[in-house]
């Protein structure tokens, strides 16, 4: 094996593949061979590298240097200096204060264990890291209810924005009689600000496709759909490459591993509808529906996809799963609190210093995840309010900055985890504005199935216009409560049930701005 | 059978079978819960959100229309956070509705009107956000009218999965979504049939029929013109129930007189034609028996029906009866055979009529349908139009005494009467067919195996000389479309389908359950009406359509025989093919014998 002096990983993903990141790569690579450092420079393309640089980024080991923003005619520069003579080249440097070094928690993590080390697109590097065993063991080696069980006492919840426990939501459909069952990965993340389904996909298809296995050999499904939206070309074009790789090394198909289990997965390409994230839209426009939601019950692990017992799990959620079937429950355990284990993938951004990606325990506080995992606020802001869980999620204000970030936790402030998105908003910025933009967000995504939300939507919209724009009044403010309540008690499905959340949130901890702004 | 749970009501125990919903359990038990879009008659489409009840142990309350019951359950109907959520509720659907109440097709029997009103609801407390749409005016037969629409989705449920039709859907998102044809193409160039089930069961005004009242008025109040009045059977016992006689009423009589009170100047019945069509379909149907034929012989009165075969079955066009409709016979001889009789100018006369459907308006329009030199019928009104009228001209209906209609085309028997609930033609026809084919006369009349509710009817009557003839009936275009299939498929696979002769209404009930019929007609008053007629039939002197004087009486002076020549050309008619996606015509698929 060759020896290799420096690893450099190269960010593969939407934002670099626009900067042109295939021609800097092949420029690069011509330049290490040019002067000589082929067999000393490993160049390593990945998925995400746990910071969000502008544009082309890359991370170069061992000395853990972060590059951002680079474009072809930085090559030179870069090898001489930093390649060939080892002195890192500040002026390209994420951070070139040196102060701050962003990277994935390396204790916490789980779903990115893989990210940004390995090629996605290998499932060679994925099988090295110990890939498959998982599926492997609870094919070989387990029963679907032991598995189960493992995953019931694991304490894995839903990663979705509900929180509902897996193993449980997985003992429904086991036990039920059907010719046909179906597994459906809900990776349609449509929650604003939100992308980190679309990081774990990019980063490491192969991790969900074995939760995803174990999953559907845990329910006795032969099936598995990806609903996937349509934006995310790379996730989709790497997790195809990953299912046919599988198919090809026998790890799905008929009779895997001489068990006499089949298992197909297909893709399926969602076309942009946010209510399409809600299970039972997603399972009507899997059947070529119109994205309409069913009524709950029969809830889908009973009737779902073409009427067959159907779990719908969300992509992180699974991408636990093959950590827990081979490290066991009480190793998973021991991520988070008691009531919520395990790590919780974030995607912050806003007024920041370095937005990104993390991988935390479950209970990290606000606070920890700004100033550890994103370098603080930006410079010379403060902290106004914090955006958590996209549209459907809540604002939390300074007082929330030290509680836990847990479902149980945050319950006791009605509060919700969501989507895993954090949007961090400095003083100068106008609440009013922001849940503007989420009403017109949610006016712009309602099905316009049930009463209370197409017509409750707009009328939101309307009324936070209105007090944008400084002609509204205090009875304005109460009304928008008003409907929005109205809205989350008799809305058919979450979407029209989700307002609520925001509005009261602004309404609570920010009246004095709309107090100013109504009485403009 | 699903084994009983036990549920609370209000405090109210209650055992009821699992497989209910909240609110069919609340209804049975005479507890209302408030609602709009549901209707007991259709699967719940849970869009509107009114009926939401509390359950212990939920967090928020839950649709009473599709929440199953369940062992235990303690539901909560009425408290003040629902009375408020429901009012905010319809607070909302009426901000996004055009407030027109006092002039609006549905006035007085709008649910949402009712609704607002029981609520206690300010219709000003939030402002009105519609934006307004263009009224769908495409079609002969229905318009419809998004600026009412409430997107409770019962039209799409009756269309799609009642009729089977698949002419409504939704389409765009949010607060620009409605309930539209596929690209917004307009009735007339939908697969629609003007069914006129989505009138019956908009609970607002949304979609109605297209009023020819204004026209019929100005004819009744021509001088010039000589207006004839025909009405189907179903009309005489739909009209009380509007003027608080029970319903079910049978009132042929107070109708002729409201009838000429109006100022037409001839007061017929399409009872006669019914009576004449069973003499040229039976013979036709007698004729197919005698060849041996192994396709069946299907009706062809409703033009619901008639479209959607023409539509989804252009295939078994040749099946169908020749035989215009009733509707259809009378106009043609409205405008030859009355107007040679009376000596009138047939350019001079006005045939309208009035029948408890929507399709009859396109049926009108067929251009084919002028065999008598101009178009048969010139003008077609529903129950609802006829009622409007009875009020306009200030006619009080229940106390109106009775009158008897013109004679020449009004006598009619049973077999003619029972035409207007599901089986009836088919009972008419068997009563006759008998006769035709053994030349005696069938004793009991009563041909129970055909009546009633029950989707598809299937029966097998022994008739002498013949054998087994094997009939079924089917009503409702979903039931239709049953039917069909195994028709298709009994031709293809063994060369024969599984019936002789075939009844089909377009409509739920038949005629009785007509898309033109009162607001409010649910199953149980189909149903209602339905026995009414067969009450008619029972107290009438005559009830073979062979035995009809004035039938005999038009054969003899002008027609001939039943499938003469002239009955040929004047009373029978051929089909078309049509396009699933347009309603369209394609291709002419059966032609006019001549």
């Amino acid at each position: 094996m060759k020896y290799y002096r420096s690893h450099v990983l190269i960010g593969i993903n939407e934002t670099s593949l626009a900067a042109g990141v295939e021609s800097f790569i092949k420029a690069l690579r011509a330049e290490l061979s040019k002067t000589g450092l082929s067999d000393e420079i490993n160049l390593l393309e990945t998925g995400p590298l746990g910071f969000f640089g502008k544009g082309i980024c890359l991370t170069v080991y061992p000395e853990n240097v972060n590059y951002e923003n680079l474009k072809e005619a930085d090559i030179p520069e870069l090898v001489q200096e930093h390649f060939l003579k080892g002195r890192p080249v500040a002026r390209l440097m994420l951070d070139s204060a040196g102060k701050f070094s962003p990277k994935f928690n390396y204790k916490s993590r789980i779903v990115l264990r893989n990210s940004g080390i390995i090629d996605p697109e290998s499932i060679d590097d994925y099988i090295g890291t110990g890939g498959y065993e998982a599926w492997e063991k609870a094919l070989t080696k387990m029963q679907p209810k032991d598995i189960i069980e493992e995953v019931k006492e694991s304490g894995l919840r839903g990663r979705g924005g509900a929180g509902f426990p897996a193993g449980v939501k997985w003992s429904f459909t086991a036990p039920l009689e059907a010719k046909q069952k179906y597994v459906v990965v809900n990776a349609d993340e449509g929650e604003p600000g939100t992308f980190k389904d679309r990081l774990i996909m990019e980063g490491d298809p192969h991790q969900l496709l074995e939760g995803l296995m174990i999953c559907a050999r845990a329910i006795g499904a032969t099936k598995a759909y990806i609903y996937i939206r349509g934006e995310y070309k790379l996730c989709i074009m790497r997790l195809q490459k990953a299912i046919d790789d599988c198919r090809s090394y026998g790890i799905i198909g008929e009779n895997i591993f001489e068990s006499g289990f089949d298992l197909d997965i297909q893709i399926k390409i969602g076309a942009g509808a946010y209510v399409c994230g809600e299970e039972t839209a997603m399972i009507e426009s899997l059947e070529g529906n119109r994205g309409h939601p069913r009524w709950k019950p029969p809830f889908p692990g009973v009737k779902g996809l073409w009427q067959a017992p159907t779990v719908v799990n969300n992509v992180e959620t699974l991408a636990n799963v093959p950590f827990i079937i081979i490290k066991g429950a009480q190793e998973y355990k021991k991520f988070g609190t008691p009531q919520c284990t395990g790590t919780k993938v974030y995607t912050i951004l806003g007024d920041v210093a370095y937005p990104g990606l993390c991988e935390v325990d479950m209970g990290t506080t606000l606070r920890t995840i700004i100033n550890e995992y994103a370098g603080g606020m930006k410079k010379g802001f403060k902290f106004k309010a914090a955006l958590v869980g996209g549209a459907a999620g809540m604002f939390l204000s300074e007082k929330l900055l030290d509680v836990k970030m847990d479902l149980a936790s945050l319950d006791q402030y009605s509060a919700v985890l969501g989507s895993g998105a954090i949007l961090v908003m400095n003083e100068h910025q106008s609440i009013v504005d922001m849940l503007w933009s989420i009403l017109r967000f949610f006016r712009h995504e309602s099905c316009g199935k049930c009463s209370p939300c197409k017509t409750g939507t707009q009328q939101l919209y309307l009324l936070i216009s209105k007090i944008k724009k400084g002609e509204g009044t205090m009875e304005d403010v109460e009304l928008m409560q008003n409907i929005a309540e109205a809205m989350q008690q008799t809305s058919f499905c979450a979407l029209g049930q989700s307002p609520i959340m925001a509005i009261r949130s602004a309404i609570e901890n920010f009246r004095d701005e709309f107090i100013a702004i109504t009485q403009k | 059978m699903a084994k009983n749970v036990n549920v609370w009501i209000d405090g109210h125990h209650l055992e009821v079978p699992e497989d209910m919903t909240i609110i069919e359990a609340a209804d049975q038990h005479g507890v209302y819960i408030p609602r709009l879009c549901y209707h007991p008659d259709l699967p719940p489409t849970a869009n509107c959100g009114v009926c939401v009840v509390d359950i212990s142990g939920n967090p928020t309350p839950k649709r009473a229309c599709c929440t199953p019951v369940a062992e235990g359950m303690k539901i909560t109907t009425n408290s003040k956070k629902l009375r408020d959520y429901r009012k905010t509720l319809v607070e909302m659907i009426l901000s996004h509705h055009e407030v027109v109440c006092p002039t609006c097709a549905a006035n007085n029997k709008c649910e949402l009107q009712t609704l607002a009103n029981n609520l206690g609801v300010d219709p000003y407390s939030l402002p009105n956000i519609l934006e307004m749409k263009e009224v769908d005016m495409s079609s002969s037969a229905i318009i419809r009218d998004p600026n009412k629409c409430i997107s409770c989705g019962r039209c799409v449920t009756v269309c799609n999965e009642v009729q089977t039709v698949y002419a409504l859907t939704n389409s765009d998102r949010g607060i620009e979504s409605e309930i539209t044809t596929a690209f917004g193409l307009g009735m007339n160039n939908s697969p629609c049939v003007n069914c006129g089930q989505c009138t019956v069961y908009c609970p607002t005004g949304a979609l109605r029929e297209r009023s020819e009242l204004d026209e019929v008025w100005d004819a009744i109040l021509d001088p010039d013109k000589h207006v004839i009045v025909q009405e189907a059977p179903s009309i005489r016992v739909s009209l009380g129930e509007e003027f608080g006689m029970p319903l079910g009423s049978v009132t042929p009589k107070k109708m002729y007189a409201a009838l000429r009170k109006i100022g037409f100047d001839s007061v017929m019945d399409t009872n006669f034609t019914a009576d004449l069509t069973i003499m040229e379909e039976g013979t036709e149907c007698v004729n197919n028996l005698k060849a041996g034929s192994k396709r069946p012989l299907i009706t062809s009165c409703s033009p619901g029906w008639i479209k959607f075969m023409e539509t989804y079955y252009p295939d078994l066009a040749d099946c169908v009866s020749t035989a215009k409709s009733p509707m259809s016979m009378f106009g043609v001889l409205a405008k030859t055979y009355y107007a040679q009789e009376h000596g009138i100018d047939p350019a001079k006369i006005v045939s309208v009529a009035i029948m408890p459907c929507t399709a009859k308006k396109f049926e009108a329009r067929r251009p084919e349908l002028n065999d008598s030199g101009y178009q048969d019928t010139d003008y077609v009104l529903t129950t609802r139009e006829f009622l409007r009228m009875i009020k306009e001209a200030g006619i009080d209906f229940a106390t109106i005494p009775e009158e008897e209609p013109d004679e020449g085309m009004s006598f009619y028997s049973g077999a003619g009467t029972i035409f207007g609930a599901t089986g009836g033609v088919m009972e008419a026809a068997i009563r006759s067919a008998y006769t035709l084919v053994t030349g005696e006369e069938l004793e009991n009349v009563n041909i129970e195996a055909v009546r009633g509710l029950e989707g598809v009817k299937e029966a097998t009557v022994n008739i002498p000389g013949f054998g087994d003839l094997r009939v079924a009936v089917a009503h409702g275009l979903g039931n239709a479309r049953k039917v069909m299939d195994q028709v298709r498929e009994g031709l293809k696979t063994k060369g024969e389908s599984p019936w002789h002769f075939i009844e089909i209404m377009a409509c739920p009930g038949g005629c009785v359950g007509g898309g033109g019929q009162p607001y409010g007609n649910d199953i149980a008053s189909r149903a209602r009406r339905g026995l009414a007629l067969y009450e008619e039939d029972r107290s009438l002197p005559v009830r073979k359509s062979h035995h009809n004087p004035e039938v005999q009486r038009v054969y003899e002076r002008f027609l001939g025989a039943p499938n003469s020549k002239l009955a040929q050309k004047l009373l029978h008619t051929y089909y078309f093919k049509r396009s699933v996606s347009s309603g369209q015509v394609v291709e002419e698929v059966t032609h006019k014998h001549h």
